[in-house]
């Protein structure tokens, strides 16, 4: 681990050369010791790759953090199984504030095919899919173009790199559906059905797509494991803090000078994100609260933004890591508008399977819609804290859940600004909040056409 | 492209994958691209192709968003207004969007040139506002740039 006197702070390693170099093309990419990790893997025995995996304390970059050696631990060696192994790739980036696995794809999709590469070697799949967010096209593209170009180098295929090992790589478009980020939802729709989510257990390491031994991982995950066997395990595992090893690409979003995807040691603090990279809050305002890890996760006060991005570091905060999406937040905006808004998206992402999710989430829009207009009691405030309760753990997937910590949090932490409409029956940003009247997707079909063109009656 | 080589496609998607019914979601935006939406026909074809029921490849399609259940303009603007981008001002682009085109969010204009919606989160949240055109995103629109952005759409 990190000694004490290491200060976590930017550090390109998966972005290394990025930005002065072309690395969508192959060439360019083995320029700079691309596909070397590959070549050292494929004559390392599985055992070795999945102990070094387990040594540099990689967890996952998707949203739950899990130790990514352990979950390969838990497949069946080829030899255990009857059945095929598969290696399904997390390409389903769709976390509100969240946009680095695009920029991974888009500036460095031979870093993914590697690490895709690497990861069905050490887990012994030769069939593996790439499960990629349906809108995103030109990532699609790329990753297309990058992929036929390994093939035309044996680097995918059969026989790679003269070893005898086989893998086909399926890049496989999604449709439009949040709920298909989480693994089962992800495994249903790769099977052809629509995305709810599977009971577990059985889980995919065991019974996974089409009922066989499954690894699932995300994008940033696998890319990473390039970076690992270059420098090894262990040396990896001395980058960042305790329980959260190495870098992360962190999106930064919201109110903020700079926005964009920063690199950074996991440990490094938020307020260097904010305003050391990102520039500061943007138009002279003040900070009001940051969202650290994507829409999910329960929000922070502008006080708290010395807590340092890394896993232990966030729960102790009350908060969560999540996808690394971090979203700043300004004087301007309305915290029960931000929640309405956060529920509005839940809402219309909920698969429909569970009850507490699907009635749930549009029980909170109704309530905080209400709340805003300025016409809820006081107890139709505590009946929203009373669902968000009735939600948590209550259903198959994460997704109810990521609905109800975010709305619980706003109103533990802005409980004046809640209490302030209930009691003035009535926003008290009087129609200024940056979030005014925003027209979600889930409500476009009641928008009025008149009032927003001007047509005269 | 006709129905045989929507049908020939549509075999090839389903020779990528172990099982057949994986090449649902692949066969349908290949049907879309050919019909502009998924009209009637369009879910015969499939089902058809992979020995499937229109009806189990309605029920597939309707669960996501990207498919067409309608018709749509020949041009589909589509502004992310959730919270990255709304909190830089994605509503004053909409708006600025439904004055310019003269329809609502949700509406395809008459001479079926333009449709207009709002979507959840496109994954361009630093780069806000993301308006996608036909799929392909342009970051950091503010409503001052929309008068440009349409005037060109229709030039072409």
């Amino acid at each position: 681990m990190a000694s004490s006197e290491h200060q976590p702070g930017p550090r390109e390693l998966l972005l290394a050369n990025a930005a002065d170099t072309d690395l969508t093309k192959l060439g360019e990419y083995e320029r700079v010791g691309g596909y070397d990790a590959l070549r050292k893997a494929v004559t390392t025995p599985p055992a070795d790759l999945l102990d070094q995996c387990l040594a540099s304390g990689l967890r996952g970059r998707g949203g739950a953090g899990f130790p990514m050696g352990r979950k390969a631990s838990f497949l069946p060696k080829p030899d255990q199984t009857e059945k095929p192994i598969y290696l399904a790739v997390n390409a389903d980036e769709s976390e509100p504030g969240t946009f680095k696995d695009r920029e991974i794809m888009f500036r460095i999709p031979h870093a993914v095919i590697e690490g895709v590469v690497i990861a069905s070697f050490a887990i012994g799949a030769k069939s593996s899919f790439i499960y990629l967010r349906g809108e995103y096209l030109a990532e699609f593209e790329i990753l297309r173009d990058a992929l036929e170009e390994a093939r035309a180098r044996g680097l995918v295929g059969a026989n790679i790199l003269g070893t005898g090992f086989d893998l086909s790589i399926v890049l496989h478009r999604g449709a439009g559906a949040y709920i298909c980020g989480e693994e089962t939802g992800l495994l249903e729709s790769l099977e052809g059905k629509r995305g709810q989510p599977r009971s577990k257990p059985p889980f995919p390491a065991i019974e996974g797509l089409y009922g066989a031994p499954t690894l699932i991982n995300n994008v940033e995950t696998l890319a990473t494991l390039p970076t690992i066997l270059r420098m090894g395990g262990e040396e990896y595992a001395q980058l960042g803090v305790e329980n959260s090893a190495g870098t992360r690409l962190f999106s930064l979003s919201g109110n903020v000078v700079n926005g964009g995807n920063y690199e950074l040691e996991l440990g490094t603090p938020l307020r260097t994100l904010i305003y050391e990279l990102g520039g500061g809050i943007a138009d002279g305002r003040q900070l009001k609260a940051v969202i650290p890890g994507g829409s999910s996760v329960p929000v922070l006060t502008a006080d708290e933004i010395d807590t340092a991005l890394d896993f232990d570091s966030m729960a102790a905060a009350g908060s969560m890591l999540g996808s690394g999406a971090v979203i700043a937040i300004d004087d301007r905006c309305c915290m029960v508008q931000l929640g309405l808004r956060v529920a509005q998206f839940y809402q219309h992402e909920s698969c429909g399977k569970c009850t507490p999710c699907r009635e749930g989430t549009r029980w909170m829009v109704q309530l905080l819609r209400k709340i805003e207009d300025g016409d809820a009691t006081q107890g139709e405030l505590d009946l929203l804290l009373n669902v968000c309760d009735r939600i948590l753990g209550n259903c198959l997937c994460p997704l109810g859940d990521a609905a109800a910590m975010p709305i619980a949090s706003y109103v533990a932490k802005f409980r004046d600004e809640f209490q302030q409409h209930i009691e003035e029956g009535g926003c008290p940003f009087g129609g200024a909040s940056s979030l005014e009247g925003v027209l979600a997707p889930i409500d476009q079909h009641h928008h009025d056409v008149l009032k927003t063109i001007g047509v005269p009656a | 492209m006709t129905s045989t080589t929507l049908y020939d496609g549509i075999q090839a998607l389903a020779a990528q994958y172990p099982v057949r019914r994986s090449a649902v979601i692949p066969a349908l935006q290949l049907a879309q691209e050919q019909h502009g939406w998924l009209p009637p026909e369009a879910f015969r074809e499939v089902a058809d192709a992979l020995e499937l029921t229109p009806a189990y490849c309605r029920s597939v399609a309707s669960f996501y968003d990207m498919f067409r259940l309608e018709p749509v303009g020949r041009c589909v603007i589509e502004v992310c207004t959730n919270i990255s981008c709304a909190l830089v001002g994605a509503q004053a682009v909409l708006e600025a969007l439904e004055s310019e085109i003269g329809i609502a969010a949700g509406e395809t204009s008459d001479d079926g040139a333009f449709t207009l919606r709002t979507v959840e989160c496109a994954g361009g949240c630093g780069w806000g506002t993301v308006v996608a055109v036909n799929g392909r995103y342009r970051e950091r629109v503010s409503a001052s740039d929309v008068p440009t952005i349409v005037g060109e759409l229709r030039g072409q």
